[in-house]
């Protein structure tokens, strides 16, 4: 009965999901007066209309989307009932535009906080109410994020952010802008502190799209998730371009074209369940270290495929993935933005049970595939294969320094013929970007294994976790070509206009185009055979877990933005 | 009676006892499976030999070699530089690129080869040139051996024109009706008609079942002599066909011949070859269920006169059609090493290879009529890359990510060229092996046929295992009701994979919803971890739903005491006991259900709880939901599919023969588009619908992969 009475109490007239008037409907006059219930009851009628947010009829609206409740989306991502909520009773505090009314009101507001158990880890989770007043952000919605954000700071636990909001609320003016700064600064606090993760599972536009931004990992729904600064009607009125919330925003523009979001999933369901999943990666904190989960792979597990899997001729493709997914543990590879610069590849799987990060070169793609239209790609030489671009050296260096942050391993398979030349790269800022992957890299502590599969030339041999940059363990496979450039160039320049051009090029590859320039050196530590590879990774994170490596002290270190 | 139950434990370690004293068994077995050939050291053959073909029969011929004490040396394409059969070889030389035309076809460079190597006779095994009486020839007048009949033989036998007169002459039983050779489709037409439809067309010179079309009027005598002449033009180099009486019903069935230089000939019983597919053959047997002991001497006796009709000498294999009358129909002549001779080799205890060498190098046969004797049965299936869903079979490709033969499982044997990692390409056959199990009877046969299909573990290309799992089990299989026409019968609509029973069912929903606990269990095993929970109660038990087949069930599994191996399941009232180690890593999932063993296969597993099984060879799709997540997927929006009525896609990769449209033209459905050849068999490629084409996007000569697109329609 309580319930019903709540869910009658809580009908409001809204119009559209962020309008600014919000009107009573003069039928529904208060059935009570605080004065004649007891305390009791009245903490269980918040309580129960907390549970409903904005009511039974927009619960039917976010459902008729396709869309799940704020509290459904919680029940599915923890542990069944493990989730503890706070601020269950706190309440906006606007009192202008008839918000101050008491069926304007809605215990706990437009988002529900708290903490839970994933596989029994601890995590801190808000989940915005698009039913109450949109999911927009009031004074009180930030004040409860924050709020949980700063235990999660204190414990030392990863945040979850379940992002459904049509933005600031308007009624309240600055309050909420002051809102979202509060959680801009502890989302930059909580950097490299705990693991953050925002999960869009609706809109989230303008000055909100900031907080996913800052935080290490963005996850889209998608066909119901968008993410911009300004929807298609701004876009159309200032730059006159047509363009659909799908295509300014969407799962795919962002996964594919912008790199702003990791990666995209089906749908809610989908979402969570693969959340659940990914949260298991990851450590708790930066006091925490890489987790180690029950293996039933054999960590000496012979991979007799990888012996072939190089091409015997030194042009033609073949997939990383192959290479990462017999290598891993049980073939389960978490990639990180699979559908962006997909000339590398970074994600997380696990070696004998714990948890490593993977960069690797994809020589099934061509450089800045994704940028140049179809009608050129044949003019993408085979070299420029797996070239290190602008777009695959920040994805990198991003993941690194996530890796680094969080005491994840980093293993490293390296097959790279260099950074792709051509003005569009120049001009866009290869040299600026490409340091990134190099800075990335170079000041990593975490325990560092890299393999060479097969070209490692110039500059992007240095920059990928070479043992000049304190690479711990560095080996390469027989088939491996450690070399300033490939044969046919570098001849070029050597004997610059001379003959015997065939002869040189032969006598350059006998000398370079094998392991052993950089294996007498001791710039790799050994030569594998590929199908130990595993065997030997797994033996090398056994006694590379004790290591202890300090950067010098330093305010902060300064990236090459 | 509760004093006699016998609890979970005990019944493990009594089925451990009892599997135990089968294993012993089997060995018993094994020692009569394998050969009873003596590999006599001292009977000096040949030192080096070098065998002119890549995959398993290279790899086979090889494995008799080296424990003949014989050097081998392999020959291979650019792209076969890491196979098999190139590693398992002493000596390997590159004969050119990937073509066949370029490398196992190229005489020139395989000749080189010879000479480079020093080897002193070569095994053709079988396709490439292993009935090429040019290479007979060249070898012969180099001094080298041919392991192999003289190119009299293969020449007489090669054209199926002349073969027939000879058997004729022999007093070999041949097909009626059987007429000329064919200049072009009018001639076609008339020699059908005075045949009298059902006719079978094919290439004279083509051996086994490639490039034989059957038309049943004039339209489709046309349009198979096109197809049998382009590819016998393309795969043969001689475009002469063959028409003639096709006979309904038939049984192919074929009789094992060995003889020696001296005159001596013997017949090593039949193989039955009838579960074919686009007169391929899939499963085979030795012996054939419908031949009574006077109708195998018959048919014996017929092809050992023909054998000594030509002065035949090595192994050669005589097909017949029989009816189903057992009246039985010479076919023709294969003057090679077959597929499937393995199974011959299971039941007689012959090496057929061994055979061949020592025939070659001039020794007399061994053994007499009366000693070649049927041990017990044998059959053998062929595994193939490809698509059972799609007519069949159309080849796939790919790269073996996981590969793991059953090899565990006794009285069976694998004939492979491949390993984990090889790449199945677009430019030879996709077979990835020969699948042969042996057992006292053929039930026996046949059950381990089950075991080892189950056990065989292929990731990274689509593979015909479905098909071959539910033929082996299928009632008119088990009874020995077959013909040639077996699969379009038995599955008029196509293969549709194997139909669950209401046990099967629960079998399968059981045992995802229990993998799918496991995994659950599994997931929160974080070790030396101080920070998991340690108030949060371990869970018990699940309430589960789990899709399959669009039917949607409701599940209980529990927990029973601290044991996590074993789970409770109950499905719509029943109770099933699911046991398991829960290898979460392993590709083969065993698990008990009731006290039932079953081997399945977890192909992929992810966390939105979609699993796909393979149980009883065919691969189910299931997705296991919490009861709170499947409440709450009514409301997940539905995905609507690219409509492909528009779109023409390619089937399986291969190479654009020929285009017959281009952009603006109308198309009517079923009119041809394109024809793509993959394997050496051209598909023709027809629209889906009437309509306007409005691109092309491939052109004659161009490769295209699976699923590339072809041509769109407005």
């Amino acid at each position: 009965m309580a319930a019903l009475a709540a869910v009658r109490r809580c009908r409001v007239l809204l119009h559209g999901a962020v309008k600014s008037s919000f009107r009573g409907s003069p039928s529904q006059p208060r059935s009570y007066s605080a004065g004649r219930l007891s305390v009791q009851e009245r903490i269980e009628r918040k309580r129960q209309a907390a549970l409903v947010g904005g009511g039974q009829k927009r619960i039917d609206a976010q459902h008729g989307r396709g869309k799940l409740t704020a509290r459904e989306r919680v029940a599915l991502l923890l542990d069944p009932d493990s989730f503890v909520e706070y601020d269950a009773f706190v309440e906006h505090r606007c009192s202008d535009f008839g918000m101050e009314a008491d069926h304007n009101k809605f215990p706990g507001d437009s988002v529900v906080t708290g903490q839970g158990r994933i596989n029994g880890r601890l995590v801190y989770v808000f989940s915005q109410d698009f039913t109450v007043f949109g999911g927009s952000l009031s004074g009180a919605h930030a004040q409860k994020i924050c709020k949980i954000m700063d235990q999660a700071m204190l414990v030392g636990a990863p945040v979850i952010g379940l992002n459904d909001s049509g933005g600031a609320r308007i009624q309240e003016g600055v309050e909420s802008l002051a809102g979202y700064a509060d959680i801009f600064l502890r989302n930059v606090m909580a950097s490299g502190v705990v693991p953050q993760i925002s999960l869009i599972m609706g809109p989230c536009a303008g000055g909100a799209v900031y907080s996913p931004a800052l935080t290490d990992f963005t996850f889209m729904v998608k066909d119901t998730s968008y993410l911009f600064i300004t929807g298609p009607d701004v876009v159309k009125s200032v730059t006159n371009e047509d363009v659909t919330q799908e295509e300014l925003g969407g799962a795919k523009t962002h996964t594919a074209v912008s790199g702003v979001a990791h990666k995209a999933f089906e749908n809610d369901i989908d979402a969570l369940l693969n959340l659940r999943e990914f949260f298991n990666f990851l450590p708790l904190s930066n006091k925490d270290p890489s987790p180690v989960t029950e293996c039933h792979d054999p960590s000496d597990r012979l991979v007799p495929g990888l012996d072939t899997l190089v091409p015997l001729e030194s042009t033609k493709a073949y997939d990383m993935l192959d290479v990462i997914h017999s290598i891993v543990d049980e073939r389960d590879f978490f990639e990180i933005m699979p559908n962006y610069a997909k000339n590398i590849v970074v994600g997380f799987a696990r070696m004998n049970g714990r948890t490593v990060g993977i960069v690797g070169n994809q020589p099934k793609v061509a450089s800045g595939e994704s940028k140049a239209p179809i009608r050129y790609q044949h003019l993408i030489s085979k070299l420029y294969y797996c070239c290190l671009d602008i777009n695959s050296s920040v994805k990198g260096a991003r993941f690194v320094r996530f890796c680094d942050a969080f005491n994840v391993p980093i293993i490293t398979f390296v097959d790279v013929p260099g950074f792709l030349p051509g003005t569009a790269q120049e001009y866009g800022g290869i040299i600026r970007h490409g340091a990134k992957l190099l800075y990335a890299f170079a000041e990593a502590t975490v325990p560092k294994i890299t393999i060479i599969t097969r070209k490692a030339y110039g500059g992007a041999y240095d920059v990928m976790s070479s043992k000049h940059l304190r690479g711990d363990v560095n080996y390469a496979w027989p088939s491996a070509e450690v070399a300033v450039m490939g044969a046919k160039g570098a001849v070029q320049i050597i004997f610059r206009g001379k003959n015997n051009q065939a002869d040189a090029e032969a006598e350059y590859v006998e000398k370079f185009a094998n392991p052993f320039p950089a294996a007498v050196r001791g710039f790799v530590d050994d030569i594998v055979v590929p199908s130990t590879t595993r065997r030997r990774i797994c033996r090398d994170l056994e006694v590379l877990a004790t290591k202890k490596q300090t950067n010098p002290w330093k305010k902060h270190a300064n990236v090459p933005l | 009676m509760a004093a006699y139950r016998i609890s979970p434990a005990l019944q493990r370690v009594l089925h451990a006892v009892k599997h135990a004293a089968f294993r012993s068994r089997c060995c018993i077995i094994v020692s009569r499976a394998q050969y009873s050939t003596v590999y006599d050291h001292n009977e000096k053959t040949f030192d080096k030999i070098l065998i002119a073909n890549r995959g398993e029969i290279a790899c086979r011929v090889m494995k008799t070699c080296k424990k003949m004490g014989i050097k081998t040396v392999a020959v291979h394409s650019d792209v076969d530089a890491n196979a098999v059969h190139v590693k398992m070889a002493d000596e390997a030389v590159c004969v050119g690129p990937a073509p066949t035309s370029k490398s196992y076809l190229n005489m020139d460079a395989i000749m080189n080869a010879i000479r480079q190597t020093g080897a002193q006779a070569v095994h053709p095994g079988y396709g490439f040139l292993s009935e090429n009486k040019e290479f007979a020839k060249r070898l012969a007048a180099e001094g080298v051996s041919f392991i192999g009949p003289d190119t009299h033989a293969i020449q007489a036998m090669g054209d199926k024109i002349e073969s027939k007169l000879i058997a004729k002459a022999a007093k070999v039983n041949t097909i009626p009706g059987f007429d000329g050779v064919v200049k072009d489709a009018d001639e076609a037409v008339r020699i059908a008609n005075e045949i009298g439809y059902p006719v079978m067309i094919k290439a004279s010179a083509g051996g086994g079942g490639k490039g034989m079309r059957i038309a049943w009027n004039d339209e489709e005598t046309r349009e198979g002599f096109r197809f049998s002449s382009q590819e016998a033009a393309s795969s043969f180099g001689d475009d002469r066909l063959l028409i003639e009486k096709f006979i309904d019903n038939p049984r192919h069935i074929e009789i094992q011949v060995l003889a020696d230089k001296h005159g001596n000939a013997l017949w090593l019983n039949e193989r039955e070859c009838s579960i074919q597919r686009r007169n391929q053959k899939v499963v085979e047997e030795a012996p054939s269920t419908f031949l009574d002991p006077e109708t195998r001497r018959a048919m014996g006796e017929q092809a050992v006169s023909l054998a000594k009709a030509v002065n035949y000498s090595s192994a050669g294999t005589v097909e017949f059609l029989v009816d189903s009358r057992k009246n039985f129909y010479f076919l023709e002549m294969n003057t090679r090493l077959q597929v499937e001779h393995p199974i011959t080799e299971c039941i007689t205890g012959l090496d057929l290879v061994q055979q061949m060498i020592r025939i070659a190098k001039g020794f007399p046969l061994q053994h007499t009529q009366a000693e070649i004797p049927i041990n017990g049965w044998a059959i053998e299936s062929r595994v193939y890359a490809e698509d059972p869903y799609k007519s069949f079979g159309l080849p796939s490709i790919g790269r073996l990510s996981q590969y793991q033969e059953p090899l565990n499982l006794h009285n069976v044997r694998v004939d492979s060229g491949i390993e984990e990692g090889s790449d199945i390409s677009i430019y030879y056959d996709p077979m990835i092996s020969k699948l042969v199990t042996y057992g006292a009877t053929r039930a026996e046969a046949l059950k381990k046929m089950e075991d080892a299909l189950d056990n065989y573990v292929i990731r990274g290309v689509t593979h015909n295992i479905p098909l071959l799992r539910e033929i082996i089990v299928h009632p008119r299989f088990i009874s020995g009701d077959i013909s040639t026409k077996f699969l379009p019968e038995v599955y008029p609509e196509g293969f549709k994979g194997h139909q669950l029973t209401a046990t099967g069912r629960k079998e399968l929903l059981a045992t995802a919803a229990s993998l799918f606990v496991a995994a659950q269990l599994r997931a929160q095993k974080f070790l030396g971890d101080l920070r998991v929970s340690n108030t949060q109660q371990e869970r018990r038990s699940w309430e589960l739903c789990v899709e399959l087949e669009k039917g949607v069930h409701m599940l209980g599994v529990s927990r029973s005491g601290f044991m996590t191996f074993i789970l409770k399941v109950e499905i719509d009232g029943d109770k099933l006991e699911v046991s398991s180690d829960w290898n979460l890593a392993s590709p083969l999932l065993t698990v008990t259900l009731n006290g039932i063993h079953r081997t399945l296969q977890c192909l992929s597993r992810n966390a939105a709880g979609e699993i796909s099984l393979q149980y009883l060879g065919t691969t189910f799709k299931l997705r296991v939901l919490s009861k709170l997540a499947a409440a709450l997927s009514v409301h997940m929006p539905e995905k609507v599919p690219e409509d492909t009525s528009s779109i023409l896609r390619s089937p399986m990769p291969g190479t654009v023969v020929a285009v017959s449209v281009k952009a603006g033209d109308t198309v009517a459905e079923g009119q041809e588009i394109c024809v793509i050849e993959a394997m050496k068999m051209q598909n023709s490629m027809t629209a889906a619908k009437t309509a306007k084409v409005r691109s092309v996007h491939c052109k004659p000569g161009e490769t295209v992969g699976e699923g590339d697109l072809l041509v769109e329609l407005e």
